[in-house]
């Protein structure tokens, strides 16, 4: 307990880590408010339309009758869970793949990775667009949504694994672990794992922030989640394609714009400065490629 | 000798396995998938109310089929895909009927390119040249430099193109709101058309720019910060070493090659960028081609789409590759 207190006040001391932290919250808190919501997230003409930011209503009301606000909670909600379960799906195979290939090397290793290298070089945008195009309606729930994402996020990450395990395989107490008849799985468990720890930690986060941004990509195509329900991406697109710009709506675009840049900067600002207290080497990490 | 034998021919053997690798991914993905396309495109047309009779959807199928290259076994079909694929040819696109899709591509390549090359060397100058400066010298006001990188590094191009459409074409009207040049005009060489295009590609342009410039600063920043703390500079300035040789000879050189290597795998990110930008500016480069044919469910201009987008960020990649030994000497020898 006082340890967990110890590496908070450290972790506070980062202003990053702070705003970054209260960002997180409020839209956490955000996102539990839908459960309260007095009004239906997907039916429409609930309330008067049009209505500029109001105490009635904090952010205005939509084209379709529709309070901005209380959708937005939805929406912050639907979107952090497609990016969970990205992150969550993806971290398995990124973990799998780089402690494997790390640990076993040889043929298996070149093949893995080959496989990962290929999918680094697609156009991930254009094919995540072409399968969920010919899904539609497979890919409109979120687990399917999720699992789609992660299968094009991990090549990136397991690398990173990888490398971690490759640097941790040579050290003694693994040599110590495998000569005093260690089973793999244990070694992998207990010896190998704890070290990749912190990677998988922050790449979750990095992967949560990309989920997010490719939901939002995709919706605007009209394609992945079903276009009535509110996540940050349809909300965005209804409100492009309804023209809210031109019927001087401005509240209606600016909140899930504003929700979305808040929401990308607390992921990049936290996987950072955890990234930099857990390893000030890893400050390399952040060079990585940009997806 | 060495150098071809012990660099250049792994690097093209490396480049040969992953384009095709990635093109047969292409081939087969969407082969893999429960769907039919031909099936669905008939379903579409029925829901939007065409009778077609029985004995007719028969044969429609088999042209449809045809056109798409869904004919014959998966094998022979895969066979067909390549050598569509060698003679560059796709197939006709559905959206523009009897063009065919390489023309297409070709007409909207030039834009892309244009607009591409410009932007990705141009950010990464500027980056190399302001992260260099403000990683060596760490004055107090660039600081604010740096957290102005951390707010817009993390957002995703759509995002950012949205907010440069909204502010510069919106709010304060100075750019146009889409297109590469204005309506009607035809491309030429004469002043009009040029200054056209300059003010139509500008707001793509700045997007793909501060993305760009964001994320290749940090590193930069990053690089020299951790150049400068090694111990060869340290030593060179206890020798007596000037200032400007140092950071010519010593920071310089080294913070080049991440650099140059983040160029290339940066190549990606900032393509697909490209593509969701020219979607959002309705800019009529591949990326809008591709938003138009995702819209009409054209099968063939996507898969063209597809094709060359991963034969040209593997090029890139090689290419970045094949001149890395020049700044490399290390690397040639290896």
């Amino acid at each position: 307990m006082k340890q967990i207190v110890r590496v908070f006040r450290d972790l506070f001391r980062d202003y990053r880590f702070t705003v970054a932290f209260i960002a997180l919250l409020f839209l956490l808190v955000l996102s539990l408010l839908s459960y309260v919501s007095p009004y239906d997230p997907v039916s429409i003409y609930q309330v008067p339309r049009g209505l500029p930011p109001s105490f009635e209503h904090p952010f205005g009301t939509n084209w379709l009758g529709q309070d901005v606000f209380w959708r937005l909670t939805f929406a912050v909600r639907n979107s952090l869970l497609i990016a969970v379960i990205t992150a969550f799906f993806s971290r398995i195979i990124a973990i799998i793949v780089g402690i494997v290939s790390g640990y076993k090397g040889g043929a298996l290793d070149q093949v893995l990775m080959t496989i990962g290298d290929t999918t680094m070089v697609l156009p991930i945008l254009i094919v995540l667009i072409v399968i969920s195009m010919i899904l539609k309606d497979w890919a409109r729930s979120f687990v399917n949504l999720g699992l789609l994402l992660a299968f094009f996020s991990w090549a990136w990450d397991a690398r990173v694994i990888r490398s971690q395990v490759l640097s941790v395989r040579e050290r003694d107490f693994v040599r110590v672990a495998v000569l005093s008849g260690m089973s793999t799985m244990k070694i992998v468990g207990k010896q190998l794992l704890p070290h990749v720890l912190p990677v998988i930690f922050t790449t979750f986060i990095n992967n949560m922030s990309w989920a997010i941004g490719m939901e939002i990509t995709l919706a605007y195509l009209g394609l992945g989640i079903d276009p009535t329900v509110p996540t940050l991406g349809t909300m965005l697109q209804r409100a492009i394609t309804r023209q809210a710009l031109f019927l001087g709506l401005w509240w209606w675009l600016a909140a899930p714009i504003v929700t979305a840049i808040l929401l990308f900067i607390a992921l990049y600002w936290l996987s950072v400065s955890i990234s930099e207290y857990l390893d000030p080497r890893a400050r390399f990490q952040r060079v990585g490629v940009g997806k | 000798m060495n150098f071809i034998k012990g660099y250049l021919i792994p690097r093209l053997l490396q480049y040969f396995i992953v384009t095709f690798l990635g093109l047969s991914a292409i081939f087969f993905l969407p082969r893999l998938l429960p769907t039919d396309p031909v099936k669905q495109q008939l379903q579409q047309y029925q829901t939007f109310g065409v009778y077609i009779p029985p004995e007719q959807q028969e044969e429609m199928m088999r042209t449809l089929r045809q056109l798409y290259g869904l004919e014959g076994t998966l094998w022979e079909q895969y066979l067909d895909f390549w050598k569509r694929l060698l003679t560059g040819d796709f197939g006709p696109s559905f959206s523009r009927f009897p063009v065919s899709v390489s023309k297409v591509i070709s007409q909207a390549l030039p834009w892309t390119v244009g607009l591409l090359s410009l932007t990705t060397i141009l950010s990464w100058i500027i980056a190399v040249i302001v992260g260099g400066i403000v990683g060596y010298y760490r004055k107090r006001w660039m600081e604010a430099l740096d957290v102005v990188v951390m707010i817009i590094r993390p957002i995703p191009y759509y995002v950012m193109a949205l907010i440069c459409l909204i502010l510069f074409a919106y709010v304060f009207p100075i750019f146009p709101l889409s297109g590469g040049i204005g309506i009607g005009q035809k491309l030429s060489f004469d002043l009009e058309t040029i200054l056209s295009i300059v003010k139509h590609g500008t707001l793509p342009a700045l997007t793909l720019m501060i993305v760009g410039i964001a994320w290749q600063f940090q590193s930069m920043k990053l690089i020299v910060q951790i150049v400068k703390s090694e111990d060869h500079v340290w030593y060179a300035k206890t020798a007596g070493v000037t200032e400007k040789m140092i950071v010519r000879n010593h920071v310089i050189r080294n913070a080049m090659l991440p650099m140059i290597t983040q160029l290339g795998l940066q190549f990606g990110g900032i393509f697909s960028g490209a593509l969701i930008t020219e979607m959002v500016f309705a800019y009529p480069g591949i990326g809008w081609i591709l938003y138009d044919a995702i819209m009409k469910a054209d099968y063939n201009l996507i898969m063209g789409v597809m094709c060359i987008s991963t034969i040209a960020i593997t090029t890139s990649i090689l290419l970045l590759d094949l001149i890395y030994p020049l700044f490399d000497p290390r690397v040639r020898y290896r």
